[in-house]
């Protein structure tokens, strides 16, 4: 059973407002402590298709062949995630021109308890910066709306990954 | 088997669906029987054309996707089978060239050479219907049948470690990815 986490569910409402309204109708995600609000959300949404991956490359391949659909779409992912999904990202979404919103939980930084968790925080921007993947920190609830409507338009009209690196002060109520 | 014969046996069953291959020689060998605005060369991401299948397959439900897979590219993403598994479109068929080598970069064997059953993996993973087939005529019917029938199907062909003597065509991969999604929203318009 999911355990009781003090993951904030009126972020969650707001990021996943903000990708419905931008017109996002397929998310793929593999689960992470801050995004199962978000994962419980698309799954009780029967205007959102919900597709659980077992790593999150495939998440690449399933946007890409949703873009090719004219279909929306959003990622979502650990920076755990993100850091498996690398080959995919630069084979296929670099290579071929996919538009790609990422949507990453920024584990691993300041006040981060799990030591598993604390080395890739450490290399998720640098990462991202050796990418070439614009990205924006979402720390603040009033900021979500107009950052994620400004990612999805920025990857749509460049054609490209980008990234909205989700922060424990927006995701985590401790 | 050869690989260029099974598909010379499917090539005009897939005028009608949206075709997804792998990098090398399937996508060599599928231009070299002719081009269509409905085929997309994944000429990378080894293990993502099965992905990007079950992506077109759920956002378009009314039209039949075919993967050309191979055995490399499956085994870098085995999970794969138990997404495409888990929301089994009914309008997606999963071929898989198994010629138990990485041809293209001079034939290492790969695992199915050593006895890893891809279709049983298929199978265990929940793909509702699998097969393998080792002749012409096998391939023939078992593709026939998945492509006009209504159920998530990988067919495993175990084929000959042969290809085309180069694996470069003159189609640009981004001519060929903007040329597909604009095939796709013709469809839309039809």
């Amino acid at each position: 059973m999911m355990a009781r986490v003090p993951v904030s569910v009126a972020s969650s409402k707001l990021i996943y407002g903000a990708l419905k309204d931008c017109g996002v109708r397929i998310i793929s995600a593999l689960p992470e402590t801050w995004l199962v609000h978000l994962i419980r959300m698309a799954e009780d949404d029967p205007e959102m298709t919900l597709v659980r991956l077992a790593k999150e490359e495939e998440g690449v391949g399933i946007s890409a062949g949703a873009h090719f659909a004219g279909v929306k779409s959003a990622m979502l992912m650990q920076n755990h995630g993100f850091l498996a999904a690398i080959n995919g990202i630069v084979s296929f979404a670099h290579l071929y021109r996919i538009p790609l919103l990422m949507l990453i939980s920024a584990r691993g930084t300041f006040g981060e308890r799990d030591p598993w968790q604390t080395q890739g925080g450490n290399v998720t921007e640098p990462v991202l910066r050796a990418l070439g993947i614009p990205f924006e920190r979402l720390d603040s609830p009033a900021a979500v709306d107009r950052r994620i409507r400004q990612a999805r338009t920025l990857s749509d009209s460049s054609l490209q990954p980008v990234a909205l690196l989700l922060e424990r002060d927006l995701m985590w109520e401790e | 088997m050869l690989r260029i014969d099974c598909l010379r046996e499917i090539y005009a069953d897939l005028e009608g669906c949206l075709v997804v291959t792998i990098m090398g020689a399937v996508a060599a060998e599928l231009q070299s029987l002719g081009h269509r605005p409905n085929h997309f060369y994944l000429q990378h991401a080894m293990g993502l054309a099965s992905s990007t299948g079950l992506g077109l397959a759920l956002a378009l439900p009314k039209h039949k996707v075919v993967v050309l897979d191979g055995d490399g590219s499956i085994l870098m993403n085995l999970g794969s089978f138990s997404t495409m598994a888990r929301y089994r479109p009914a309008n997606l068929v999963h071929i898989v060239f198994d010629n138990e080598s990485l041809l293209s970069v001079g034939g290492f064997p790969t695992a199915t050479s050593a006895g890893t059953d891809l279709a049983e993996i298929a199978r265990a993973a929940g793909i509702p219907r699998t097969r393998t087939v080792r002749t012409c005529a096998e391939f023939a019917d078992e593709s026939h049948a998945a492509l006009r029938g209504n159920e998530l199907t990988t067919l495993v062909a175990k084929v000959e470690a042969a290809g085309p003597p180069t694996f470069l065509t003159d189609l640009q991969l981004l001519e060929n990815r903007f040329q597909f999604q604009r095939h796709i929203a013709s469809l839309a318009k039809r």
